[in-house]
Parts: C-alpha cells; structure tokens; sequence
C-alpha cells in the first residue's frame, strides 16, 4: 500500500522551506502552548518533526483506503431522500477515518480542540487528499470553512461551532443562487430579523458542495430593499436546528462522490456571524481566497495523480519493440506535466507560506499590538498572497487540465475507455478551473497586481537571489523574459482603452506567472538537484508562452478587437 | 461497565513483503532485510479492544508484547491508535522461546496484571503462523477461548457474544468472562493512528529506549509519566527457569529445506479426455489439489 507523503519527497522538500522557521515560530508564539497542551511543540524541530509525523498518516490513509476507495465512489455517488444526502458508502468510510485520525480542523487553535497547524502543511494535506480522491477533497476540506468563524464570529459562537467541527462534522458554504453564480452580489436568499432579535433564512441556493453538512455558512440579504453586495450578511445554520433540506442533487461529470445539492431554507434559524451588510465585500472575500488555495492543492494533487499514472503506462507499454516512453513525443509529455506540476506545487506552497505569514499577524494582532515592523511585514505577506492566490488557483486548475488531457493522451485508446483510472482524473479535473471563480476571474483578480506592480516587485525580489552556477543560464533567460513583460505590460497600460486592456488581461497575468513560476523552480533546484530537470523544462516552457504572448500583444492594434465579437 | 483489556501484540519481521534478501542461506529469516512490523491480525485484535472500550467509557486497553527491548514499538503503535500503555517482558533469558514456552511467559505476566476481563489476540503471527500462544494462554490460565473471531457482538452481564469465522461459515458463541479471544484477519481493520495522540505520544519508549531521544525528548520524557513504557523481567513475572526460553521449549528444529520453484519441464497433454482424466488423477496423487 502506498504512502503518499513518503512515496513524494517533492512534499517535504516544500515543508522545509527556509521560511517555515519563522512561520512555526509565530505559529506558535514562541512555542508557549507546550505549557498548556501536551501534543503542542516545544521547539521548532519538534514542531517539524509533528507536522512530518501527521502528514505521514495523512499519507497512508490516502495511499490506502481513500485511493482504493476513489472508483467505487465514483461510481455510486451519494444520493437524496427526503431531504437528506447519504454519501456513498466509501465516502462514508473516508470521513470515519479522517475523523479517527483526527485530520478535521486541522488548523484550528488548541484551545478549540484543533491541531494549530500552519497553513502550509494543512494545505499539503489536502494535495495528498485530491491526489487519492479528488472529489473527497472538497468534503474533508470544506473545514476551511471553520477558519471564517474562527477569523470573524463571536467567542461564543467560536466555542460552539469550532470544536464540533474538530470533532469531524462537516461543512458547506452556501453562497451560489440560481442568479447568482460568479455575480454573489445578486444574491436573494432572505435573512428576516424576528422580534426577539434572531434570524430566519428563506430562499433557495443552488450548486452547494456537502450542501447537507452539519453546519453551514450562509450568504443572506438581511438589508431589505438592497441590490448589491452592501445588502448581504453572512450568516451560520446549524442543522441540528432544522428548516434547510436538499430538494436535488446534481448529476455532474466529475468528482461525482461530493454531492452538489440545491437547498430549499423554509424559515431556517441561524444566527448572523460577524458584522451585518459585511457578508460578501469582507467574510466571503475572505472565505474566498482560503477556498481558492484549497483548489489550487485540489488542483496540484489532480496534476500529481495524472503525471503518475502517465508514468506508469508510459514505462510499463511496449510498442515497435519499446517502451512507449523512450519515444520523443512521449517523454517530452511526461516532462512537460512533470514541470506544470512541478511549478504549480512551488507556488501552491509560497503562497500558502504568504497566507500563513499574514493570516498569523493578524490573528497575533487580536492579542496585542504588533509592532511596526510586524505591520509593515503583515501587509507585506498579504499584498503577495492577495497576488499569488489567483494566480495559483488560475494557472494551476489549467495546467491539472492539461496533465489530465496529457495522461489519456499517453494512454492511447485504452485511456478512453473506463478501464483506467485516467477518464475520471480527466472528468474530476475538469471543475478545478471553473467553481470558487473561474480562471477568467482569476485573472480579474491578478491582472491589479499587474498594473501596480507587485508581480514585478516579487520577480525582482527573486531575481535578487542566488542560484546554482550551472543553471545561471535560466536566470539570464528570466532577466530577458522579464524585459519582454515589462515592455508588453507597457504597451497595453499606455492604450488606456479598458476593453483592449480586458481583452490582453490574461496575456499579461500568465506572462507574470510563468516568470513567477520559473523563479521559484529555479530556487528549488538550487536548494535541491532533483527539481533540476523541471526547472530546465519549464524555463524552456516559460519563455516560449512569454515570447507567444509578446508577439501577439505586439502585432495586435487596439481596433483588430472588433474581428473577435460576436 | 468499565473493562480491563489486553491485548498481545508481537513485533513480526514483515514477511508479506519479502524481498531476494529475506532468507539466509540456511533457510533461516534474515531479519535484517524485513522490517519490523505490527504483526497484522493482533491489529485486528487491538481495533475489537479499542471498539470495546468505545462502548464502554473507563475501560482500559493495555498491550503486552514479548520480545526485544525495541518491541516497545508495537506498544507506541497501539498507544498512536488509541491504547492506553503496555507492557513489554523482555528478557534474554527468554529468547528462543517456542509457543509453549511463549504462553508460559505471557501467562504469568498477565496474572501479575491484576484484574483482566478480557484477553484479546491476533489469531497467529505471521513470522511463525502456529496460532498456539492464544490458546495456550488460556489453557495455562484456566479461561475459556474462542478462537477466529471476527466481531465482537456484546458484551453484557458477565458475557461476551463473539463471530466466529470458520471455514465454512460462521459460528455465533457466547462465552464467560474473562476468556482469551483470538481474532482473525477478516475482522475489521484497525483505526489510524491518531494525529493528536501521535503529538503526545511521540516519544513513548520503554527504558532501553532513552537513550536514543533527543536531549529535549528526554526532558519531555523525564517529566511525563505517560510516556514510560513498562519492561518486565522473567523475574518480575516469577517465572520458572525451567519453564521459559530454550529450557522451556520442547520444539527442536530437526531441518530447514530451502525450497525454491522452478518450472523445469514442461508437460504436453493431448487435448482429449483421457490425458486430462490422467492429469487429475496424477494432481490427486500428489496432494496438488484435493
């Protein structure tokens, strides 16, 4: 039975990053909480040396029942009855098991019955966990949602929710509506304030991932007469409490073991948490972007199954007398997957070490007041974040698609028919880059921190750093690649013609990734020569799509946008 | 209804995945080239107890194991999944035990145990597949056994009601207790470690283990009881020399024959009734099948 965290070395090369020291050590307020809590760190080797030990059970229950689980889940799917979802049965197994090995609310404090881990290695978790079940993912990992009441609901709600959610009850974040899809501005769903001050919700959602989880987190408007987004409050329904059921569950293509339900809310408690009128522009936002890192690892652990199994049949299937991977075209496949996947994981986790370094500062922030240095060092780690997180979930869910794509491919015909695990990687993989924002949105979210320069500010930031003699070759390239995205990040800005400049947005933000991405792969191996390879495939990689993205901007005027409507 | 539990464990060499380098030249196990596992079915064991203790908040699952210092591995195994200590007897005086020798030793630790409700075990080892030490220890202690269990279905007013799987079905019995139950492979598997626990509990040792802790493990160590594993002596179990290790081990290995398959020749047959009447037949006489 495999492990999947001891059979990828790739996971620990990522979990000793150099910036884990400070992350831990903040994490954990110089580790403090060993006073109170017998399971807490003493020191920061002991920490590591926890958060290994935990992801090696992560591992083994991926490597096992979960993976060998994953074709039967497929196949029954959960289903509906009065108003209630029952999981397939190994989904159900899957959950008992997350639960006895105390995986759920993995990120929450101790004192909440959580495991106080950092962002990066709960995150690595979740990699594993898409890798053996893709749409189980989304199950173990809607507790995520647990981070939101923990950041922005009161103490006493904390107290209550928080530990259930340890315990291993379940989750969904019921934002989407019939009429409100990627627009959650138009959201209708009816929070009524009673006489004696509490809520009721009526309305319909739809498309709610683990819809009938134990407790939900509700986009309502509570602001009678209100269109927009100022209207709405976030709200917490507990089921226990009743008045939401499951009318349907959808029939999807892939990752078909999370039920996507449609939920009808008949005068159903609940209780607002947070600030009324904040629910979309603050707690979503919020909610959001720790989702959106969540598929990215989603994302990454799809990319980690697909190069694996093209691997496998590459190695072991034999045609005109040889194994199929000693061909060109093939191995140049299985090398180009293996750097995507390779370049998705580096900043799958440099942005989750962004994530962790400002979320703790601001969490360290409700305790006292941070220095100047630490308020300067928070905006700081929350500008990248804010600047990685769309460009991770965006470039990411693509390249997973494309190293599903790559894996049937490499299968041949066996690939399309059902016998391999391929077909339902290729199905699963395709919703990565579509629900928690679409790619297109994505860059909607990236294509500011083009035009105000953060991008560049962290490429220079790398360029500053020193790398492996031999593979001084690559920076150089960089030092060119970034000229060339300068120039076109020029060129578009100084149109001023907002439609063109929509128009050439994702040019701009993948030109900025696939740098960003370069870098960081340089920077792995540097520090460690089995990235080698991958750094050299993907800068090959990178400065083919920045010169083709360069072209195209340059050759293109303003006025040839008419050819491309409707 | 609180219960005191055992459960004996042994730490096996992982025999299910033996490479080219798992038996010496004299046919003997190479230790060295298979790691040291929890030996599967007492896995299976351990996951009755803790369901058992589940149901029965105040019990207490406690492992016993025999062997090495190290063996107290298998009880930090047990504890990750959800044990609450154990008891490692080790002792060189008992090394080259057999299975009756084994059960002796077991026997008397588990009397100086105290109260014990419930003795649970795999029902063989893999390094050795004789599935005697079960049941001996419940000869040697006077206790009922039931042997293949696969579930455990009650336990109430004294009683435990436990499936058995047999060859050809199952068998549903009901036992006073205490008694030693043996359980098979086909019952369910065990729990994960535990996240927490494997936190807390990471540097569980018996007292040969010491010395291989960091320095700040020591400190950790010195100062919570929870993580000392117990080692027992020959000694601390008054057990009779004569009785325990190679005095006490009748079975006297007579010889090893390093049998290895090869296909040498390979047999024609007619496709016609008669050749493969002959075939079965020769198959019968040989003991291949039937």
């Amino acid at each position: 039975m495999a492990n999947f965290y001891t059979d990828n070395p790739d996971l620990k090369h990522h979990l000793s990053h150099p910036l884990m020291q400070k992350i831990v050590e903040l994490k954990e307020r110089n580790y403090t909480d060993a006073e109170k809590f017998d399971y807490a760190p003493v020191n920061f080797e002991d920490a590591m040396d926890s958060y290994d030990k935990v992801l090696e059970i992560v591992g083994d229950i991926c490597g096992g029942r979960i993976a060998e689980n994953a074709e039967g889940v497929d196949h029954d799917g959960p289903s509906v009855e009065n108003g209630r979802v029952t999981y397939a049965p190994g989904t159900q197994e899957n959950l008992e098991l997350c639960r006895k090995a105390g995986l759920m609310g993995m990120a929450m404090p101790r004192r909440l019955g959580g495991l106080n881990f950092p962002i990066t290695p709960y995150i690595m978790a979740a990699d594993m966990v898409s890798r053996a079940d893709t749409g189980f993912e989304n199950l173990w990992g809607l507790q995520d949602c647990a981070e939101t009441i923990y950041e922005f609901a009161d103490e006493d709600q904390k107290q209550r929710y928080i530990p259930r959610v340890c315990q291993g009850e379940t989750m969904s974040m019921d934002l989407t509506e019939p009429d409100a899809g990627s627009d959650l501005q138009s959201v209708m769903l009816k929070a009524t304030q009673k006489e004696d001050g509490t809520w009721v919700l009526n309305g319909v959602k739809r498309f709610i991932t683990n819809g009938d989880s134990d407790i939900h987190l509700v986009l309502a408007r509570s602001e009678e007469g209100t269109k927009d987004g100022r209207g709405l409050s976030m709200f917490i329904y507990d089921k226990r409490n009743g008045g939401v059921d499951v009318r349907r569950i959808e029939n999807k293509m892939g990752i078909k073991g999370s039920p996507t339900c449609e939920l009808t809310y008949k005068n159903a408690p609940a209780e607002l948490c947070g600030q009324r009128r904040l629910g979309l522009i603050k707690y979503v936002m919020a909610l959001m972007n720790g989702a959106r890192l969540g598929i990215a690892a989603q994302s990454v652990g799809v990319s980690e199954r697909a190069y694996r199994e093209a691997l496998a049949y590459a190695t072991d299937r034999k045609q005109f007398g040889k194994a199929i991977i000693e061909f060109p075209a093939v191995y140049e496949m299985l090398a180009v997957m293996k750097a995507k996947l390779d370049a998705s994981r580096a900043l799958l986790y440099e942005t989750s070490r962004f994530v962790d370094m400002y979320k703790i500062y601001e969490d360290i922030a409700k305790e006292r007041s941070l220095t100047a240095d630490e308020r300067k060092e928070m905006k700081f780690y929350s500008r990248q974040a804010d600047a990685c997180t769309p460009l991770v979930k965006g470039i990411g869910s693509e390249y997973c698609n494309q190293n599903a794509y790559d894996c049937i491919q490499i299968h041949g015909g066996s690939g399309f028919m059902k016998d391999y695990a391929c077909e339902r990687i290729y199905r699963d993989a395709r919703i990565t880059s579509i629900y928690e924002g679409t790619t297109q949105l994505q860059v909607v979210a990236a294509i500011r921190h083009v035009t105000t320069g953060t991008y560049l500010s962290m490429i220079r930031d790398y360029e500053a750093q020193a790398v492996k003699p031999e593979l001084q070759w690559i920076h150089d390239m960089l030092v060119e690649l970034t000229a060339r995205y300068e120039e076109a990040v020029k060129t578009v800005t100084e149109a001023n013609d907002s439609a063109y400049g929509d128009f050439m947005a994702r040019r701009l933000v993948e030109m900025a990734g696939v740098i960003i991405m370069s870098y960081l792969l340089l920077g792995d191996a540097t520090r460690n020569e089995a990235f080698v390879k991958s750094a050299e495939v993907y800068a090959k990689l990178a400065q083919a799509e920045v010169a083709k993205h360069a072209d195209f901007i340059a050759n293109f005027k303003p006025a040839q946008l008419e050819a491309y409507k409707a | 209804m609180s219960l005191n539990i055992v459960v004996l464990a042994k730490q096996v060499p992982d025999t299910r995945n033996v490479g080219k380098d798992a038996m010496k030249e004299d046919g003997t196990i190479n230790r060295a080239a298979l790691p040291a596992i929890f030996n599967p079915e007492d896995l299976n064991a351990l996951e009755q107890a803790l369901r058992i203790k589940d149901a029965n908040p105040g019990s207490t699952v406690t492992i016993l194991t025999m062997g090495l210092p190290r063996a107290s591995e298998v009880i930090r195994e047990a504890i990750f999944r959800g044990a609450d200590g154990g008891i490692v007897l080790t002792d060189r005086v008992l090394g080259g035990a057999d299975t009756l020798a084994t059960s002796y030793s077991l026997a008397q630790a588990i009397k100086k145990m105290g109260k014990v409700d419930l003795i649970l075990g795999g029902r063989q080892a893999i390094d050795g597949d004789t599935a005697q030490v079960g049941p001996q220890i419940a000869e040697k202690l006077g206790l009922p056994q039931v042997t293949y269990a696969e579930d455990i279905l009650e336990i109430k007013n004294g009683h435990i009601v436990v499936k058995r799987r047999l060859e050809n079905g199952v068998e549903t019995v009901k036992a006073p207790m205490p008694c030693v139950v043996t359980v098979n492979g086909s019952a369910a598997e065990c729990r994960p470690r535990n996240a927490m626990r494997v936190m807390k509990f990471k540097h569980a040792t018996s007292p040969s283990g010491v010395a291989a802790l960091s320095d700040s493990a020591k400190e950790i160590y010195s100062r919570r009881p929870e993580l000392h594993i117990q080692e027992w002596s020959a000694a601390d179990v008054d057990a009779d020399p004569e009785q325990i290790g190679m005095p006490g081990s009748p079975t006297k290995v007579k010889n090893i024959v390093n049998v290895v398959f090869t296909a040498k020749e390979n047999l024609r047959l007619e496709n016609n009734d008669e050749a493969i009447e002959n075939l079965v037949k020769e198959l019968l006489a040989n003991h291949t099948i039937g």
